[in-house]
């Protein structure tokens, strides 16, 4: 009778206000099967790694269209590692310069989507992301 | 050290995978659940049901915030299990609850946890109970359970919680709705949220015209041909009566939350002193026991039955020639379906 659901926090760190992209992710991946928590705007990287803890999700989704992605999304990684979630994959998501990305995947950033990704791609690699790791453990 | 041991060390992270392991139905759940058990039991479990959009989330985030900065008193931990519906296509769910928790953050004396009702009905999700005794052997003092907030069937949340709160806002229904059975029924407090909207006062006033008849203070009894009036408390001495008080909140600008906090903690006395808090506890595990009996039965009677026989008996049922409650019969007699 085991069920196993993709769990996924989608949050908005730092100050931007614009949230149709974030909710838009989140409801293909509603869509898509997957539980899908949603924390609102302007939330801290504290908030977002103390929600990942308490929700154990498999994955993390950030949406930053402030540019300050070079701050908070390092923070955000060192805190859920901190926290002992290792494990949990992080997909950035927003308006990330093409210099920036390479960067982020180096910290360890699952992927990084700009405008225009298919949210179809979102699901596959989130699938492959999480599915892919539990069938290798 | 095992996964529970960690739990009731205080580890969250132990707590949150033991909480997936529970909701998931894996055999590790089951596991720490059993460690825990003799650990629950102390936890005063109050359930928040009411229709979409009434401010449960917001009225939990002010409950709980105060529990946690008490104007007297120490401080409460407090985990809240929210409950949001899964998509009955997708099995998707979007869990939004936490966003008006927001100020509860960076507490390390509260617990949230989001959970999908997955498939269940009744406002709850199969597991959710299990949750709560997660979090009730964890140490928190007061667990929160949120229901889904689909209406008036939701009565669920009544057998598993100590103190229901059935959360109205103005404006939502005549006052026909408030006569109708159910989800009013089950309320320990009825809680008008946004009671700074225009129509608050009429739906404070149909909740108590309907708690009066529901709990009448007079009863008119026929007694050998003559009509008699007794008082209630008279005739009943065993226990006080408790009567479900109304309390206008506006959870958003945090007011009302002192009496509604105060009318919880009568109840809970109340509860103590008449001995309902052991005869809920107690229905409350006999309701679990069963639940789980009837699943574990069911398994192993389909372990036992083939599904060749099983699959020619729906057949049957199918075609209209055998009763489903024949068939019942019939497989648990063992007989093959001919």
């Amino acid at each position: 009778m085991a069920e196993r659901r993709i769990r996924v926090l989608i949050a908005k760190p730092g100050l931007d206000g614009h949230d149709r992209g974030a909710k838009v992710v989140a409801r293909a991946l509603r869509d898509a099967g997957m539980e899908v928590i949603y924390t609102g705007l302007r939330q801290t990287p504290e908030m977002i790694a103390e929600a990942a803890l308490q929700e154990d999700v498999d994955v993390v989704g950030l949406s930053i269209l402030s540019g300050a992605h070079m701050a908070l999304v390092p923070r955000i990684l060192e805190l859920l590692r901190q926290n002992g979630q290792d494990h949990v994959k992080v997909f950035v998501g927003g308006i990330i310069p093409d210099e920036d990305a390479p960067r982020l995947l180096e910290m360890g950033v699952h992927a990084v989507y700009g405008p225009g990704t298919l949210t179809d791609d979102i699901v596959k690699d989130i699938r492959q992301a999480v599915l892919g790791t539990e069938a290798g453990e | 050290m095992n996964i529970a041991e960690q739990v009731l060390e205080g580890s969250r992270l132990a707590l949150s995978r033991v909480l997936t392991y529970i909701e998931n139905d894996q055999p590790e759940g089951r596991e720490a659940l059993k460690a825990l058990f003799p650990h629950t039991g102390k936890a005063h479990i109050v359930g928040v049901t009411g229709a979409p959009g009434t401010g449960k989330s917001s009225l939990v985030n002010r409950l709980a915030y105060y529990y946690r900065h008490p104007p007297e008193g120490e401080p409460k931990r407090v985990a809240v299990v929210a409950v949001d519906p899964s998509s009955p296509f997708t099995g998707g769910a979007i869990l939004g609850d936490r966003i008006r928790m927001r100020d509860l953050a960076g507490d390390p004396g509260v617990f949230i946890r989001s959970m999908a009702s997955r498939g269940a009905l009744g406002g709850l999700a199969r597991t959710t109970a299990g949750l709560v005794q997660a979090l009730d052997a964890a140490g928190f003092d007061i667990v929160f359970i949120e229901t889904v907030g689909a209406g008036q069937a939701e009565v669920d949340v009544a057998r598993l919680a100590h103190t229901t709160l059935v959360v109205e806002a103005p404006g939502l229904g005549d006052d026909v709705q408030a006569i109708k059975a159910g989800i009013l029924e089950i309320a320990d407090i009825l809680v008008v949220n946004k009671a700074d909207r225009p129509g608050a006062d009429a739906t404070v006033r149909a909740l108590t015209e309907m708690l009066k008849m529901a709990h009448p203070t007079q009863e008119t009894i026929m007694h050998h041909g003559q009509r008699m009036v007794i008082e209630v408390g008279a005739r009943r001495e065993d226990a006080p009566l408790w009567v479900p008080p109304v309390v206008r909140t506006v959870a958003v600008e945090n007011e009302g939350i002192d009496d509604l906090a105060q009318a919880i903690a009568r109840h809970r006395a109340h509860l103590q002193e008449t001995g309902e808090w052991q005869i809920r506890d107690r229905v409350r595990l006999q309701s679990e026991l069963e639940n789980l009996l009837r699943d574990t039965l069911m398994q192993r009677w389909r372990a036992t039955v083939s599904a060749d026989v099983y699959r020619a008996t729906l057949e049957q049922v199918f075609s209209r020639r055998l009763a489903p409650s024949d068939a019942v019969a019939q497989l648990l007699d063992g007989a093959p379906a001919a």
